[in-house]
């Protein structure tokens, strides 16, 4: 339960609300808690108007007319609780999935890599509404619980203690039995999830290796395989079965018992004259008013128990501090950024990794001037284009820009700097101009430039509502290139000092490429750019080319020098002559 | 995710009737099961009548052993009662849990027949969830459900009968309420609705929102984006609470409502009994009853939202798995297949043309991954496929398999046409490795023999033997039975090619389907594969999807494709002096190999 401590200071904020809706609850139980006093007095009423023969209209109407305006007032206050408690605790799911999302945002790059967008997701909707049920329901009916429970039991004990104390014989009982049948349940209802997930992985197998199995004809035993788990499965569900079905009936035995015992020692004391008929009705009323809080409290546990766990695991979020973020490191003093980047024996390890995924880096790229870095798939480029905006800091050495190590800059001037095209285009629901802009406030003229260089602005003129068509899954669906080159008007749109293509230009046609480097070519002048490429003809016009093998620089230079060492440059050089031949052929 | 959301009807009479045909096998469960609620409902009736037993009889009488009699007989229906209940609490479930095992194995036998373009357009995620979560939804209608809105109804059924016998009058007057509960329910039904769908909506809102964003993390904090992207989020995460204030606000008004629509029925008991007391028709004892029987009546009512909810999720459910057994892309096998026991391993393709998709309004023309493909390959023969990625390699070999159906032209085996057998007894005869290989979870020998009892412990020893697979297998910790995890997690990616050799192998196909993997391995493995990869063939026609120089060097006929065609037939000396495209397919793909692998 520990963990919902730390719900303790949302709670504060709705204090005033939170007190008014327990006073609405004690409203509420004093209002209903009389009335089944007004039902017995009625009954006596009655009675003593047919043995003496005297009309008694009047009064019951006194009676009829209370049990009825007792019950508007009580159903006020109950609405009133809902009205506050309830809705608080909508407001409190609020602020803390509010609360969540901004603290996710500031986790790093390594954090998402290591956890699955479902389970943050999950974190965000059942975690949270589980968190929500002990806010609204947990606060609510255990307060509404107790007393009703302390209050029917200060009437009936009033009315006659002995009475009461033998029709509440079977009611620790209820509630032993509840307990012990409830926690064989989750026992068996544990086995059966587990068994259930067998099931899944089972189903996830076999349609994943969809091929291998009609390959080799295996659809029958893979069917033989699966019934049988379902076979099993189906059994443990029966065995839970045994024990749940048990729960209801059980309930409602000893729930009659009470009664029946009511009924005989309270039908005694009626015969012997030492109790009213009305009050023997009374009791009975009552005795049906503590069902519902018996079943509640087993309910409410389970409820505290669930939102504990799922606290729990939000706190484990809320409480991971940022890997990269300013610290008192940072240098507030810096307030602009010119573009030299240098990289002084830099290496760099992924955490939980055995190898450096990049060695004793050691480059210069002075402001305006292009950087191109080449190499084969996990060589380790984009890994060193993500040190950069500090998506990850280096292990060991120093990343210099304007001769100030990376991490002393805010964070916030850092990346407003870059200009960042990713390898994996991401962009979101929303129109291409969103897309685009993407927060900037710049005017739209700006929006237009960007799309010019990137060569987007023909294919946008061509949709339905140019620039304000929505993408994705509520819009149209653009082309890989499309994708990409909207990806890059929107590192353009924000004029950075610093530019990043991340392989940026693979899914461009090779005349649409040209294209856009003349013209960033221009854009670029007195900016840096570091361009990643598996093509060639992306970055033979680069001022300084390196080839990345296996974390390491092992080639640099200009394209014509690299070609003429008859190294891996030139290897890739000379293959890329012979795709383009094949491709004419 | 968001098919998932949409909430539809609660009620669809079609898929209603479709759903009950499941119950058929267990019709007289199911009417046992009924004619017990039936027996509950009535005796949930006697209690009230027992009170005014108690109270006009017994009491009123002052007969002290008649009311122990009354106690007794009581406890004793209750005892009963109890029994029977618990009796058919357990049925209902055994029905429930028959019906949709019996559902969950036709879903996975269909999903078992249907053809790979099927699973070319349906993500494996969501079929799973047919499998297992929208099938476990029925189970709450099937076994609760059904019985109870049985149980119900005679519930009130028998409430309505008490009361009327005991005293029309009361009864009357205690029931004229209902219209009043009806319309209350009706409306409140219809607003509480609404806004569940509203919340509904703004839950899959958030869902899709943090999907984007959190995969698209990195773009927002690179673009410092992180405070816009918080307000749009705080901006539906507040349409989501006002939803969900607007539907507490239903319920806050429903529930006190419907208790005071009650209280309003005791006053007007009340109220009727002291207008009838003097006439004596109406007894303490018979208002004591009716109190209770009010209560009794109200229980069903209150609970039919639940009840609306199982239904409704129920209907969504069914409609998505009644969709997928409604799928009919299963290939079409012969009406009386030909016999096909035996095959030498003669392979044509004759004037074959291929897409995947074929535009349905039949005036666009497809896009042809192969086009007018022609070639044969003799018994035994080895045959090496090559060209650039998309050039059509694995179609070819997807179609011999008969994973899809060719648009023009024909694939023959020993000069049968294949779409004249029966796929199953084709695919016994052709092995097939692929590049992926798929492992199970199991155990080693599990997945060679893959579960066929015929190959035995003996033939999946041998076989790992020809492939040298068995030296690492004999090296793990219970050799043939040592544990392999999903998707075989703990081998490396030479050990898995072996296992796959030495499946194929215990199969003893006449053909043999190979796509070499392109991913390297250690020197030593290499050697092992290699060595492998010429035992697996021996004896064999072979069609191989080749990376390796030394398979191609070896194979009787190398045909290349290119761009959906066969542009060049011959052998690797006769091709490389034909100055083609094999020549720069060779220089681009094969020839560091010839340094690097100086083995071949």
């Amino acid at each position: 339960m520990k963990p919902l401590l730390r719900l303790l200071p949302y709670l504060a904020r709705y204090k005033k609300t939170l007190t008014l809706g327990i006073l609405t609850v004690v409203g509420s139980n004093l209002f209903s808690i009389v009335q089944p006093l007004f039902l017995g007095y009625a009954i006596d009423e009655l009675k003593a108007g047919i043995e003496s023969k005297i009309y008694v209209t009047s009064d019951l109407m006194l009676w009829a007319g209370l049990i009825v305006g007792f019950s508007l007032i009580a159903g006020f206050f109950t609405f009133l609780t809902r009205q506050t408690i309830i809705v608080v605790s909508r407001h409190i799911e609020f602020d803390l999935r509010n609360d969540l999302l901004s603290h996710v945002q500031k986790l790093s790059y390594s954090y998402f890599q290591n956890k699955p967008t479902g389970d943050l997701m999950a974190h965000a909707t059942n975690d949270i509404s589980a968190v929500r049920n002990v806010l609204g329901p947990g606060i609510m009916y255990p307060s509404d619980t107790i007393l009703t429970f302390v209050l029917v039991l200060t009437m009936m004990l009033t009315r006659d203690w002995q009475l009461t104390l033998l029709a509440l014989i079977p009611m620790p009982l209820v509630s032993i039995v509840v307990y012990r049948v409830s926690k064989i349940i989750h026992d068996r209802f544990t086995e059966r999830q587990e068994l259930f997930s067998k099931l899944t992985t089972r189903a996830q197998e076999n349609l994943s290796g969809i091929r291998v199995i009609k390959s080799y004809v295996r659809e029958a035993f893979e069917t033989d395989e699966f019934k049988k788990l379902s076979w099993e499965y189906m059994k443990k569900n029966l065995v839970l079965a045994k024990v749940q079905s048990l729960l209801w009936p059980l309930m409602f035995l000893l729930v009659g018992c009470s009664i029946i015992l009511t009924m005989y020692f309270g039908g005694l004391r009626v015969i012997d004259s030492r109790m009213s008929i009305g009050t023997l009705s009374a009791f009975m009323s009552y005795l049906l008013m503590l069902i519902w809080p018996m079943i509640a409290f087993g309910w409410v546990l389970n409820l505290l128990q669930q939102g504990a766990a799922s606290m729990g695991r939000l706190t484990a979020i809320f409480d991971t501090v940022p890997e990269i973020r300013d610290t008192e490191k940072t240098n507030h003093s810096l307030t602009d950024i010119e573009g030299s980047i240098e990289f002084r024996r830099v290496s760099f390890t992924h955490k939980y990794a055995q190898q450096a995924t990049l060695r004793d880096l050691n480059m210069k790229i002075e402001k305006g001037m292009t950087l191109a870095v080449v190499g084969y798939t996990g060589s380790g480029k984009t890994t060193l284009v993500n040190l950069v905006p500090r998506l990850y800091d280096v292990t060991e050495g120093e990343l210099l820009i304007d001769g100030h190590d990376v991490r002393s800059y805010p964070l916030a001037l850092l990346r407003s700097s870059i200009g960042y095209v990713p390898q994996e285009t991401f962009l979101f629901s929303d129109t291409i101009a969103e897309n685009i802009r993407y927060g900037l406030d710049n005017g739209d003229s700006h929006i237009r430039d960007a799309a010019e260089i990137s060569q987007i602005e023909k294919d946008v003129a061509e949709f339905p509502k140019q620039f304000e068509t929505m993408i994705g899954e509520r819009g149209i669906t653009l082309s890989g290139g499309q994708k990409q080159r909207t990806s890059i008007a929107r590192a353009i749109m924000r004029e950075p000092k610093i530019l990043i293509l991340d392989d940026a230009l693979s899914s461009v046609d090779t005349y649409t490429e040209e294209e856009i480097l003349k013209r960033l070519k221009n854009f670029m002048q007195g900016r840096t750019s570091i361009i990643i490429s598996h093509r060639i003809s992306t970055v033979k016009d680069a001022d300084l080319i390196v080839v990345l093998d296996k974390g390491e620089i092992v080639e640099r230079g200009t394209h014509d020098e690299l070609v003429l060492k008859g190294g891996i440059y030139a290897d890739l050089h000379q293959k890329q002559l012979l795709e383009r031949e094949l491709e004419e052929m | 995710m968001h098919e998932e959301e949409v909430l539809g009807k609660a009620y669809d009479a079609r898929l209603m009737r479709r759903l009950l045909k499941y119950l058929r096998p267990y019709r007289w469960h199911v009417a046992f099961g009924i004619v017990m609620s039936i027996v509950i409902s009535g005796m949930e009736a006697l209690r009230p009548y027992f009170t005014k037993i108690a109270v006009d009889k017994d009491i009123a009488s002052g007969d002290k052993v008649g009311l122990l009699m009354t106690a007794l007989l009581f406890l004793a229906v209750l005892v009963v009662r109890g029994l029977i209940q618990y009796a058919n609490a357990y049925l209902t479930q055994w029905i429930g849990q028959r019906t949709i095992f019996d559902l969950r194995m036709e879903v996975f036998r269909h999903l078992q027949n249907l053809s790979l373009k099927f699973y070319d357009k349906n993500p494996i995620g969501r079929l799973i969830t047919r499998v297992t979560n929208d099938v476990e939804v029925l189970n709450e209608m099937f076994s609760s459900g059904i019985v109870m809105v049985f149980s119900d109804v005679f519930t009130i059924a028998a409430i309505l009968y008490f009361m009327f016998t005991m005293n029309l009058g009361l009864a009357l007057v205690s029931l004229s309420v209902l219209p009043l509960l009806f319309y209350g329910t009706f409306l409140f039904r219809r607003k509480a609705r609404e806004a569940y769908r509203e919340v509904r909506l703004q839950i899959a809102r958030i869902n899709s929102f943090m999907q984007e964003h959190i995969t698209g993390m990195l773009v927002d904090q690179i673009f410092n984006r992180e405070r816009k992207s918080f307000e749009k989020f705080s901006a539906i995460n507040g349409a989501h609470r006002d939803a969900n204030i607007k539907s507490i606000f239903y319920y806050a008004v429903f529930y006190p409502g419907i208790d005071l629509i009650g209280a309003l029925s005791i006053g007007l008991i009340i109220w009727y009994a002291g207008a009838n007391a003097l006439e004596g028709t109406v007894t303490i004892g018979t208002v004591m009853a009716f109190v209770q029987f009010n209560e009794m009546f109200w229980r069903p009512i209150r609970d039919l939202s639940e009840k609306y909810n199982i239904l409704q999720t129920a209907m969504a459910s069914s409609e998505r798995i009644f969709q997928l057994l409604d799928d009919t892309s299963i290939l079409s096998a012969p009406q009386t297949p030909a016999p096909f026991a035996h095959v030498n391993g003669e392979v044509e393709f004759r004037n074959v043309w291929f897409a995947y998709n074929v535009p349905s309004d039949g005036v666009q023309s497809p896009e042809w991954v192969l086009k007018d493909i022609s070639f044969s390959i003799k018994p035994g023969e080895k045959v090496a496929l090559v060209g650039h990625t998309g050039a059509g390699k694995t179609s070819i070999t997807s179609l011999l398999t008969r994973f899809y159906d060719v648009q023009k032209g024909e694939i023959l085996i020993d000069g049968m046409n294949i779409q004249h057998v029966k796929p199953q007894d084709l695919r016994r005869h052709i092995g097939v490795v692929l590049q992926d290989v798929f492992l199970f979870s199991g155990d080693v020998k599990g997945n060679i023999s893959l579960g066929d009892s015929s190959i035995s412990l003996d033939r999946v020893k041998a076989a790992t033997r020809v492939v040298g697979a068995h030296r690492f297998i004999e090296q793990l910790s219970g050799d043939y039975d040592a544990e392999v995890k999903e998707r075989g997690a703990t081998l490396s990616v030479g050990q898995k090619q072996l296992l796959s050799f030495a499946r194929a192998l215990a199969y003893n196909p006449r053909i043999l389907i190979l796509d070499e993997a392109t991913s390297s391995v250690d020197t030593e493995s290499e050697q092992l594969i290699q060595a492998a990869i010429k035992k697996l063939l021996h004896g064999r026609t072979a069609i191989v999807i080749a990376h390796r120089l030394s398979t191609i060097q070896n194979s009787d006929k190398i045909i290349v494709m290119h761009k959906g065609e066969v542009r060049e037939m011959g052998t690797h000396q006769e091709l490389l002096s034909q100055n083609g495209i094999y020549r720069r397919l060779y220089e681009l793909q094969y020839k560091d190999q010839e340094v690097k692998a100086p083995l071949a």
